[in-house]
C-alpha cells in the first residue's frame, strides 16, 4: 500500500467526520471559485461590449457615464452630439482615419429593455468577442428604408415576449408604469429579426431603425435616413443629433511615430494634415481632435472600462476574496482540530503502525497526506458547488445584467486553489502531524 | 541469531528513583529455533520483547540480531530494522481496524519497502483466510483476527517472530489453532520464534522453555529476597 492510500482509507474509516471537514472546506473553495469565475466572467464580458469600435464620440460630460449609457445601456445619455460629426467621420475632414462609425441613439425601453435607435450597419460592420459576427437566429436585419422595423436581442425576446411579427411601442426612459408601452402616439416598431446570444448587453437590446426613431418624435425623417441636412431649422437639425457614435478607426502600424506626447505637446494636426496623413496616424490624432471641437470628446471604452473595473468593481472582488480565503482559513482552522481531535482515539493505531516499522516521519506524513487529501476533496466539492451556485443564480445574473455566466466556464485562476490548499493543509494538519510524530509507542501500544 | 548480552532496563520513579524491570547477562536464541519464555504477569516479558523489536531502548547492554547490535542503532535505523527482520504477534492482536485482513498484512510490507499482494494473499490463505481477505476486524473473530496477525507478522519475511501472550485474549476453542499455525508457519519459513506466555499448557508444547525469573536477575534477587524474609 502507498501512503496515500493508507490516508484515504483513515478517512473513510471516518467518513462522517471527514464529509463534515471536507464540506466546510468545501464551501470555503466554493465562495472562493465563485467569485473568480464572476469576476472574470464580468470582466470578459465588460471588455467585450465594446468591442468593434475603439471609440466612442460622446457628448462632453463624464467620458465614464458615455461609456455606461452607449455600451452598457445602464444610464441615460448625458447630452447629445451633433450629427455633424457622422458625416465628417464617415465622409468628412476625420474620414481618413474611419474604418466605419455607426450613430447610436438612446434613451426608450420596451419592458426595461432598452431600445437602441441605430443604422443596419451595426450587425454588419461590428463585432464582438475577438470578431464574432453578429447571427440572426430567425428573421433578418432592419431595411434603411422601412423605418419601422426593430431587431431584437436573445434576452429582450425572452424578456419583452416578443415574436417575429409583434408590433411595439417603446416608451421614455424614466416610464416604466404598466401603461408606457401603450401609448398610440406614435406608430409601432415591427419585429423582423432575433439575434443570436452575444453575452453582452445587446442580448439584452431592441434596435430599431434610427429613422423610426426621430420618427417617435414626429422628426421629419431625412431623405438620406442619416444626414440632417434637409432640416432647414436649427431646432430641427438639432432634434437629429444622436447619443453617441460608435467609430472603428484605422488600424495603428508597428511603425508609427506619433506619440501620446506629440499630441499632448500641441503637435495636433488640423483636418487639412489629417486628410494628406497616414491613415493609422490620422486614427491617433482623431480623438485630441475631436475633443479640440469643444461639442463632443473622444471616450477610449476599453479605458474607461478598465478604469471602472480596477477602481470599483476591482475592489469589490478583492473585499469578497478575502472574505472567501478567510472562510477556508476557518475552515482549515476546523480542519485542524477535527484532526487534532482525532489524535487522541488514534493513538493505538498509531503505535501499531510504528511497531510494524513505521517511522515517526512515515506517520507524520499519513497524517499530513489525510489533511491534505480532506483539503482537495473539499476543494474539488467546492469547485463543483461553486460552478453549481453559478448556474442557480445565472439566470438571475442574466436577466438583471446581461451578463451570460457559463456554468462550467473554468477559469485558470482557479488552478492557484490548488497549491493554496495544499499549503494550508499542511499548515493545519502540521500540530496533528507532529502529535503523531511525538508519540511514544511502548505506551501507547497494548500487549 | 539473536544473542543478549548484559541486558539490564529500569524505569525512573516519580521520587527520582530507578524501578529496575530486566538483568539478563546471557540469553541466546538460535536461527529458527522456537523458544518459549514463561513468566507471571508484569515480570517484564513484554519489556524484553520490545527491547528485541527495537522499540525500546535498554537502559545498557547489547541486543544482537544478525550481528546488529540494536541498541547502538537510531531510532530510525531500528524502525527500518523491526519492519524488515521483526514480526510481532500481539496479544490483543493490533490489526488497524480501518484496513481489511488483506491490507493490514500489506501494511506490514509497507513500512519496509515492500509491495507484494500475492505472497499476503498466500499468507492469509495458509491461515486459513482466503475466504476473509477483504473483511475488516470488526466483521472478523478473535481467532481470525490472531490468525491475520500471525500472517502481518511473516509478511516481510522476517528473521524472527516475536508473540506476546498470543492466546490470551483467543478462546479456548481457537488457542491450540493459533499456536499451531503460529509454530507451522514460522518452520515453514525458517524463522526464529519466541513466544512469552504464563499458560503453562501452551509452554508445554515447546522443546524449549525459559522460565524468565530465572535468566532475569531482577526476578532472581526479588525471589531470593523474599525466601529469605
Amino acid at each position: 500500500m502507498r501512503l496515500w492510500q493508507i490516508a484515504l482509507n483513515s478517512i473513510r474509516y471516518r467518513s462522517l467526520s471527514s464529509v463534515l471537514t471536507a464540506f466546510s472546506m468545501s464551501l470555503g473553495v466554493a465562495l472562493v471559485v465563485s467569485v473568480i469565475v464572476i469576476h472574470n466572467v464580468i470582466s470578459d464580458s465588460f471588455n467585450r461590449s465594446a468591442q468593434g469600435y475603439d471609440l466612442i464620440i460622446g457628448p462632453k460630460g463624464s467620458a465614464l457615464e458615455v461609456v455606461l449609457s452607449t455600451v452598457f445601456y445602464l444610464k441615460a445619455p448625458v447630452g447629445t452630439v451633433p450629427r455633424e460629426f457622422l458625416d465628417e467621420l464617415e465622409t468628412g475632414k476625420y474620414s481618413n482615419a474611419v474604418e466605419h462609425a455607426i450613430p447610436v441613439t438612446i434613451g426608450h425601453h420596451y419592458r426595461m429593455c432598452p431600445v437602441i435607435g441605430t443604422s443596419q450597419d451595426f450587425f454588419t460592420k461590428l463585432e464582438f468577442m475577438g470578431g464574432k459576427k453578429y447571427v440572426f437566429t430567425e428573421g433578418r436585419n432592419f431595411e434603411t428604408d422601412a423605418h419601422y422595423e426593430a431587431v431584437v436581442g436573445a434576452r429582450a425576446k425572452i424578456k419583452g415576449g416578443l415574436k417575429l411579427g409583434d408590433e411595439f411601442r417603446p416608451a421614455d426612459l424614466g416610464d416604466y408604469s404598466d401603461a408606457a408601452n401603450d401609448q398610440e402616439d406614435h406608430s409601432p416598431f415591427k419585429v423582423v429579426g432575433f439575434l443570436g446570444a452575444t453575452g453582452t448587453p445587446n442580448d439584452n437590446a431592441i434596435f430599431v431603425n434610427i429613422n423610426g426613431f426621430y420618427g417617435m418624435h414626429d422628426i421629419p425623417v431625412p431623405e438620406d435616413g442619416t444626414s440632417g441636412e434637409d432640416g432647414t431649422e436649427e431646432d430641427e437639425d438639432h432634434d437629429h443629433d444622436f447619443s453617441a457614435i460608435l467609430v472603428m478607426t484605422k488600424q495603428v502600424s508597428a511603425g508609427s511615430k506619433l506619440t501620446t506626447e506629440d499630441l499632448l505637446s500641441g503637435n495636433i494636426p488640423d483636418a487639412e494634415q489629417m486628410n494628406r496623413m497616414r491613415p493609422d496616424l490620422a486614427a491617433m490624432a482623431l480623438p485630441a481632435l475631436i475633443d479640440k471641437t469643444g461639442d463632443a470628446q473622444a471616450v477610449s471604452p476599453s479605458k474607461e472600462i478598465t478604469f471602472l473595473f480596477d477602481n470599483m468593481i476591482g475592489n469589490v472582488q478583492v473585499v469578497l476574496i478575502m472574505l472567501a480565503v478567510l472562510v477556508i482559513v476557518v475552515a482549515g482552522i476546523g480542519m485542524m482540530v477535527s484532526i487534532y481531535n482525532t489524535m487522541n482515539e488514534r493513538r493505538q493505531e498509531i503505535a501499531i503502525m510504528r511497531a510494524l516499522g513505521a517511522r515517526r516521519t512515515t506517520v507524520m506524513a499519513i497524517i499530513l497526506l489525510e489533511s491534505i487529501l480532506l483539503s482537495l476533496g473539499g476543494g474539488i466539492l467546492g469547485v463543483l458547488i461553486g460552478h453549481g451556485l453559478i448556474g442557480i443564480i445565472n439566470p438571475w445574473i442574466s436577466a438583471y445584467t446581461g451578463i451570460v455566466v457559463e456554468l462550467w466556464k473554468f477559469q485558470w485562476s482557479e488552478l492557484i486553489l490548488i497549491p493554496g490548499l495544499v499549503i494550508l493543509a499542511s499548515v493545519t494538519g502540521y500540530l496533528p502531524a507532529v502529535v503523531a510524530y511525538k508519540q511514544d509507542v511502548a505506551s501507547s501500544l497494548k500487549p | 541469531m539473536l544473542e543478549i548480552k548484559n541486558l539490564k532496563k529500569s524505569y525512573a520513579e516519580p521520587d527520582g528513583g530507578e524501578l529496575p524491570i530486566l538483568d539478563i547477562p546471557a540469553w541466546k536464541v538460535e536461527s529458527g529455533e522456537q523458544v518459549v519464555v514463561v513468566g507471571s504477569s508484569g515480570c517484564g516479558k513484554t519489556t524484553l520483547l520490545h527491547i528485541t523489536a527495537g522499540i525500546l531502548r535498554p537502559t545498557s547492554g547489547h541486543v544482537f540480531i544478525d550481528g546488529w547490535d540494536i541498541p547502538l542503532l537510531t531510532e530510525a535505523e531500528r524502525d527500518v530494522f523491526r519492519a524488515k527482520r521483526i514480526g510481532y504477534v500481539f496479544q490483543t492482536f493490533n490489526l488497524l481496524q480501518a484496513f481489511s485482513a488483506l491490507q493490514n498484512v500489506l501494511i506490514g510490507m509497507t513500512f519496509s519497502g515492500k509491495h507484494d499482494k500475492n505472497r499476503a494473499r498466500h499468507l492469509l490463505e495458509r491461515v486459513g483466510l482466503a475466504h476473509r481477505l477483504h473483511h475488516k476486524p470488526s466483521q472478523l473473530s478473535v481467532g481470525e483476527q490472531q490468525r491475520v496477525s500471525v500472517a502481518r507478522a511473516l509478511a516481510n519475511s522476517p528473521k524472527l517472530v516475536l508473540a506476546d501472550e498470543p492466546t490470551a485474549n483467543v478462546d479456548v476453542g481457537n488457542q491450540q489453532q493459533v499456536i499451531d499455525m503460529l509454530r507451522e508457519t514460522c518452520k515453514e519459513e525458517n524463522v526464529a520464534l519466541i513466544l512469552v506466555t504464563h499458560a503453562p499448557d501452551v509452554a508445554g508444547q515447546f522443546d524449549r522453555v525459559d522460565h524468565l525469573p530465572e535468566i532475569n536477575l531482577v526476578l532472581k534477587q526479588k525471589t531470593t529476597h523474599s525466601h529469605h524474609k
